[in-house]
């Protein structure tokens, strides 16, 4: 296994590189055109971020790997994310609880990396934060929108967030890799942030009429390489050129 | 032709000639991209920062300050990006402000003006009964309004 800290790295920087992924899957097919153009600017958000992760990680390692590299030349067994952004779009409810349940815990994440030691990590942190201050503002009003919108709406949503639930618990697991980051100072405690996740996850959903799921049993896995067969799908798109066409540039 | 060693002046002078990609009546020093110029004898240090983590447009406008460097004859240019202190629209001049607003885009509101939920006023008639569509616009720096004085729709350069 390498470094703790490149492991570190690459968890940040691969659920910000595979959720823009995702959400680059609406370009174009987005339900009204204010909203292709939300999804699309967010995805652009989360891959600036990537970027910021994966070129520290690659930096941290010494081992020739750039950002490009690290996205496009690594099997699904060597990415770190979540498995919780590599689930699919669905339809809009599914990618907006997705997006909620995301946005929320990010938020409070970055907001304690802001304070790590490492001062490139505290300082990715603080640019980041701005950005996702929006993305979180607009998937909070989306959860209240469609919850209280419609019967129809209602219904999805909830069938959404009751779908997603099994795939929050990972966020707040704390693993020998995060233990050690957080005894150095420069890593987060996850399982600090649960509460903060809770809270404005209980005020939304009561304004949106939405009841908070039950579920206790999670998943987990991604963190370790271990993921869904969803993601190597996803991978099949986004790194087809690169594996087709080695070092293509345009 | 006797080389002359470039000062910081005159490299901060070319680069407020650098129009933003995207929004062309503000150059990247009115926006703020441009943090620091360092000059020791004919080496050159330029620091930039990214208005949006990811922005297409930092690479077009590093690759123009290169092109432009070597076209005031600077041959040795180091070009850094630094992410903190984060960009801030509070960096924009006022008279950056006014040019937006004369080009159609509400400017960015100031820090001045500590009012969150301010709305911007409309850039062609100045009616303050405004409406947000989206948070996002036709850039991640913008966002999309519409007037309900004259119904025109208009891009709002966001508070950030
Ligand atoms: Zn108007």
């Amino acid at each position: 296994m390498a470094a703790p800290l490149v492991e570190y790295l690459l968890r940040l920087g691969d659920n910000c590189l595979i959720l823009s992924q995702r959400l680059s899957e609406w370009c174009g097919h987005g339900p009204v055109l204010e909203e292709d153009i939300a999804l699309t600017n967010i995805a652009l958000d989360l891959l600036g971020h990537a970027r910021f992760w994966l070129s520290y990680a690659g930096e941290v390692e010494g081992a020739g790997r750039d950002e490009d590299k690290l996205a496009f030349l690594r099997d699904a067994g060597e990415f770190r994310n979540v498995l919780l952004v590599e689930q699919p779009n669905g339809d809009y409810a599914m990618t907006t609880a997705r997006q909620f349940y995301f946005d929320t815990w990010h938020f409070h994440l970055l907001s304690a990396l802001q304070q790590s030691t490492d001062s490139r990590i505290a300082a990715i942190a603080q640019k980041a934060l701005k950005e996702v201050t929006y993305h979180l503002e607009r998937s909070t009003d989306w959860i209240m929108r469609l919850g209280d919108g419609t019967e129809e709406s209602h219904r999805r949503m909830q069938h959404a967030v009751d779908d997603l639930w099994m795939y929050t618990g990972e966020l707040f697991e704390m693993d020998d890799i995060d233990a050690e980051m957080l005894r150095r100072g420069v890593g987060a405690d996850l399982e600090a942030l649960r509460p903060k996740w809770t809270e404005h996850l209980q005020k939304t959903f009561a304004k949106a009429t939405l009841e908070v799921p039950p579920g206790k049993w999670m998943q987990r896995g991604g963190k370790r390489g271990v993921h869904t067969e969803k993601l190597g799908y996803l991978l099949a798109e986004m790194q087809f050129l690169q594996r087709a066409y080695p070092g293509a540039q345009w | 032709m006797v080389a002359t060693c470039p000062t910081a002046t005159g490299v901060w002078g070319w680069l407020a000639k650098i129009a933003d990609p995207e929004i062309p009546v503000l150059s990247i020093t009115d926006l703020g991209i441009v943090r620091d110029v360092q000059v020791n004898e004919d080496e050159v240090t330029i620091t930039i920062t990214p208005t949006y983590s990811g922005c297409p447009a930092m690479d077009a406008i590093a690759e123009e300050i290169r092109r432009s460097a070597k076209e005031h004859g600077i041959e040795h240019l180091h070009l850094v990006t630094e992410l903190s202190p984060p960009w801030t629209t509070d960096w924009m001049s006022d008279a950056a402000r006014q040019r937006l607003r004369d080009y159609g885009i509400a400017p960015p509101a100031s820090s001045l003006v500590q009012i969150e939920a301010a709305k911007p006023a409309c850039p062609r008639c100045g009616s303050v009964e405004t409406r947000l569509v989206s948070r996002f616009g036709s850039t991640p720096c913008k966002a999309h309004y519409q007037c309900l004085s004259c119904l025109e729709p208009f891009d709002a350069f966001k508070r950030h």
